[in-house]
């Protein structure tokens, strides 16, 4: 699908397209069974990957939403951890460079450009969905600085991240508008990060726990105006629930591959399962599912760039597509029957994969909650 | 070349520090095969360039050659491609031949091109089968897409119909000692190619024998899950007297150096007895090793291709198997 | 220093078929790609501008999706591309092919070195370059590993089954790369931005000053009469069944009996 791709977007989807056949998907068993892999993310940033639509003055690669939704999509069809990887940096990193200021710009954005890792700091283990239910607690500092304390919990990046954007409550009384958001390094006094968490899939991801003691952050660590933290955390999510799009088109097409070749291959009765009317009837199935995934992403994507309000599209395009990559891993791990259940085959690596999917940047139900609302209140 | 005026069939003899080839002695015996269906009225030549290499002439008599054409000259020593094209034009434009044969080696592949070019004929590449067809026509088989894919080219007007030939698809002849045939020397002038200089060369170090002369080969593809795995299989040829060898997935990913891998982008092999392991048999695969003896495979998928060539199979995951084989050979050895 | 390398687009995959019906090759559903080797010539040529600087002239011929490699060689940072491209140039064997693309190097003039990679993955001939140096009666270099440029001389690692060679060659000339030459680097999102912005040419036939009997159909010498795809053989195969150690005698027996061991 080129989806009016420009001449430069069709030569980015080609080289990650490559760089994932070679890079990445060889990878992915691995990463499953070590975790993050520190090599691929050395390749991804010599690549110019990282920081493929920041602007060239960063050092960056120029692209805009789409460009980076082709990288995703395309990192995923190997790897939907790595995919999530770098959604989940991008999420961070893309926070300063809508809210920053000149100097923060400067200072991060060069630096992620160069491969430094980002993560996102808002759920905590007493707020998930109920994000606003947040505990984290900034306070001003005599010095004109700020004092953080609190943890965060289901921190994607963290663990390898060298900066974490936190959100933390800077008027307690004020609801929503009481959080702001803060840039803190990985080296600040004050910061703990618990082990990983043993996760059932997207294990070349690094998630973890974070802890804060008194953390002593500089004037300049405030991110875009005080109490406008959920407000921009919020917007941040609309743009990573098309990454999650992307992932789930991804990772589908991914399983979906593994499907067909081992359809094409494995006899029955005399002849390929590919010639079996029940196998057919899946791939017809998945494969317009797969569709409708890339055209709802790319869409949304092509919202985003164009500056258009997309909450209720990104919402719509990540409760069906990763819905269906569950559904559609699950078919496929189906079709290799027996070899389905084994480690060997793949297919349930990415069973687990996608569950997450239907979890992380908003749950299945806070997604039709949103959506469901949105809608009957359109007129 | 006026194609009417060409006449006999040419095989370039090449020598390094005085020794022939062996693909020579292939292409003289097929250039026999080819004279008998163009009518036997052809002159099998072989071209001998080089310096004080007249001793190699009779060893071309030997092998089949009718006639030899000795360019000696003391900048044919070492091959370099602007002399040898030089002579090789002047002879072949002073000869005419209609067949022009060279090994598809470094060697052959680097000179026959512009030799073709300054002839302005055609130059057909790596053949795996010549013939003539029913019509009288000189046919060259050669592959494509790593050999999954088969062409037959023709060179209908030009000559020479020059084509460099894959290594090992020839039987050559039985040497016939005291064989004699017509000698041409030729008296040649050649400068040396003072701006190509060839200033060091370091051999290989090979260890164990080179796998085109193992009467016994133990081969891995792959589906080979490890090195350890590969150390196995190398415990195993051992054991048999042989070496491992590889496809080329294993010389892809750097476990195997390119000169123990069997196949036409490889080496051309015909062991007494070769295993595959995990070797699915891609078409360029079987044909680097249809022609051993006794041919046995272990894959786990009853429909691999390399059935198709096997005298014996097993279909099972080989990493069962190989050690249950191992500790049966030795068990029969101590016995 | 000018560089010019060559490069071909070629089937994403050795797996071809024919069609049943024509006999003609299936194209549909195969990806086209930059040849292999010829990412390790570009990789060549950019490495040794990056040491030594000057340009690197990226040419294919082929039909306008040839294109395609092209913008890839520039993604990768090659300085200008050059397309040949013409009806008439259809149908070429290995010196017709060879022809135009020398008549290219010619138009482009004053270059230094010239690189394709060893040989393409489709046809495997091997031939182009030789040819093309042949034409320009330069010398040539194949087989090359790592190549470093010494006071007009290119100083090439020579990589042959048996030895390795250290050769100097006099500028201008050819090389052709191995695949063990370097590890091809990716186009960067940033030259891809710049790429379509950089000079890309497209020369047809009469630009390059063909003579018209030297290209194309006419031009070739050889031509291909027929393809097909290797017939199967169907030996016989004793298959060995049941558990390892059962499997393991009964290929112990086979070794006995053909007096291995």
């Amino acid at each position: 699908m080129t989806f009016n791709f420009t001449e430069e977007q069709v030569m980015i989807r080609d080289m990650v397209r490559e760089f994932t056949k070679k890079e990445v998907e060889p990878r992915d068993k691995w990463m499953d069974e070590n975790g993050f892999d520190y090599e691929l993310h050395k390749k991804l940033t010599q690549a110019g990957l990282m920081g493929i639509h920041l602007d060239e003055k960063y050092g960056g690669g120029g692209g805009d939403a789409v460009t980076s939704i082709i990288v995703i999509h395309e990192l995923a069809k190997g790897s939907a951890s790595v995919a999530l990887f770098l959604d989940a940096n991008w999420l961070a990193a893309d926070l300063i460079l809508y809210h920053g200021t000149e100097a923060q710009k400067d200072k991060y954005l060069t630096q992620a450009a160069q491969g430094k890792i980002f993560a996102f700091g808002l759920t905590e283990s007493s707020a998930g969905s109920d994000a606003a239910g947040i505990k984290s607690t900034v306070v001003p500092a005599e010095d004109g600085g700020w004092v953080l304390n609190g943890g965060k919990a289901w921190i994607t990046n963290s663990g390898v991240a060298d900066y974490y954007i936190i959100l933390a409550k800077t008027d307690p009384d004020a609801g929503n508008k009481g959080i702001s958001a803060f840039i803190v390094p990985k080296d600040a006094e004050g910061l703990t990060v618990g082990k990983f968490e043993d996760k059932m899939g997207m294990r070349g991801s690094a998630t973890c726990e974070l802890s804060f003691d008194n953390i002593h952050l500089p004037a300049d660590a405030l991110l875009g105006s005080l109490g406008m933290g959920f407000k921009m955390a919020m917007q941040a999510l609309d743009g990573a629930r098309i990454s999650i799009g992307a992932i789930a088109a991804g990772l589908s097409e991914h399983a979906m591959t593994v499907a067909k070749n081992y359809a094409n291959e494995r006899m029955t009765f005399g002849k390929p399962i590919a010639k079996h009317q029940g196998i057919q009837f899946k791939f017809a199935d998945m494969s317009a599912e797969i569709r409708a995934m890339e055209l709802l992403t790319y869409d949304t994507a092509r919202m985003k760039a164009e500056g258009k309000r997309h909450t209720l599209e990104a919402a719509q395009t990540k409760l069906f597509s990763g819905t269906r990559c569950t559904q559609i891993c699950l078919e496929c791990q189906q079709v290799l029957g027996g070899n389905g259940y084994s480690k060997e085959y793949h297919v349930e690596r990415f069973v687990r994969d996608a569950k997450l999917l239907e979890i992380g940047e908003g749950t299945n139900e806070i997604l039709r909650m949103l959506i469901g609302g949105t809608v009957l209140a359109q007129k | 070349m006026v194609k009417e005026e060409c006449k006999g069939i040419w095989v370039f003899a090449e020598q390094e520090n005085g020794v022939l080839s062996g693909t020579d002695f292939e292409l003289l015996a097929k250039a026999h095969d080819l004279k008998e269906k163009l009518g036997g009225t052809d002159t099998i030549t072989a071209v001998l360039l080089g310096d004080n290499v007249s001793g190699l002439v009779d060893t071309l008599y030997a092998y089949g050659a009718e006639q030899v054409i000795l360019a000696e000259n003391v900048n044919l020593k070492e091959y370099s491609a602007r002399p040898y094209e030089k002579v090789l034009v002047d002879l072949a434009n002073k000869y005419k031949p209609s067949i022009f044969l060279f090994a598809a080696s470094p060697i052959g592949r680097d000179v026959a091109p512009r030799v073709m070019c300054d002839l302005r004929t055609g130059l057909t590449a790596d053949a795996i089968d010549l013939d003539v067809d029913e019509d009288g026509v000189f046919v060259q088989t050669t592959p494509n897409f790593g050999g999954n894919i088969l062409s037959h080219i023709v060179i209908l007007e030009k000559r020479p119909q020059m084509v460099t030939v894959h290594p090992k698809v020839f039987e050559p002849f039985e040497p016939k000692a005291g064989a004699t045939g017509e000698l041409i020397t030729e008296s040649v002038e050649v400068e040396a190619d003072n701006d190509y200089v060839v200033l060091e060369t370091s051999m290989k170090q090979f260890e164990g024998k080179p796998i085109d002369e193992c009467d016994v080969l133990v081969a891995g593809g792959r589906g080979i899950k490890t090195e350890e795995d590969l150390n196995q299989l190398r415990e195993l040829a051992h054991l048999l007297g042989g070496e491992v060898a590889c496809s080329r997935p294993l010389n892809d990913n750097g476990w195997m150096p390119h000169e123990d891998q069997i196949g036409q982008s490889g080496t051309t092999v015909k062991p007494k007895f070769i295993l595959n392991v995990a070797i699915s048999g891609s078409v360029q695969y079987l044909a680097g090793m249809q022609n051993s003896g006794c041919i046995m495979s272990i894959n786990h998928t009853a429909s691999a291709p390399i059935y198709d060539v096997s005298h014996y199979g097993a279909v099972i995951d080989y990493r069962k198997v190989i050690p249950a084989l191992i500790d049966e050979i030795k068990r029969r050895k101590a016995n | 220093m000018k560089i010019l390398v060559f490069v071909k687009q070629v089937p994403d995959t050795d797996d071809v078929k024919l069609d049943p019906v024509t006999g003609n090759l299936m194209r549909e559903g195969v990806e086209s790609i930059m040849n292999p080797l010829d990412a390790n010539a570009v990789e060549t040529a950019l490495q040794l501008k990056e040491k030594y600087g000057g340009t690197v002239v990226a040419i294919s011929m082929g039909p306008p999706q040839a294109d395609e490699v092209l913008k890839k060689a520039l993604g990768m940072g090659c300085d200008e591309s050059v397309l040949i491209s013409d009806r008439a140039l259809g149908g070429a064997d290995t010196l017709a092919t060879g022809y135009p693309l020398a008549k290219a190097a010619e138009k482009i003039g004053e270059y230094d070195l010239l690189i394709c990679g060893r040989h393409a993955t489709d046809a495997e001939t091997a031939q182009t370059g030789p040819i093309i140096a042949a034409f320009l009666g330069i010398p040539q270099v194949t087989l090359c590993g790592n190549v470093e440029i010494e006071d007009g001389w290119a100083v090439c690692e020579r990589l042959l089954p048996d030895r390795t060679e250290k050769v100097k060659v006099k500028l201008p000339a050819l090389i052709t790369v191995c695949a063990e030459a370097n590890e091809p680097r990716y186009p960067t999102p940033i030259n891809i931005m710049k790429a379509l912005k950089k000079p890309r040419y497209t020369w047809n036939a009469e630009e390059l000053g063909c003579e018209p009997d030297m290209i194309g159909i006419p031009g070739s010498p050889s031509s291909n009469k027929r393809i097909f795809e290797p017939p199967k053989r169907n030996t016989d195969t004793k298959y060995f069944e049941g558990e390892p150690e059962a499997i393991a005698k009964a290929i112990a027996d086979v070794l006995e009996a053909e007096h291995i061991i």
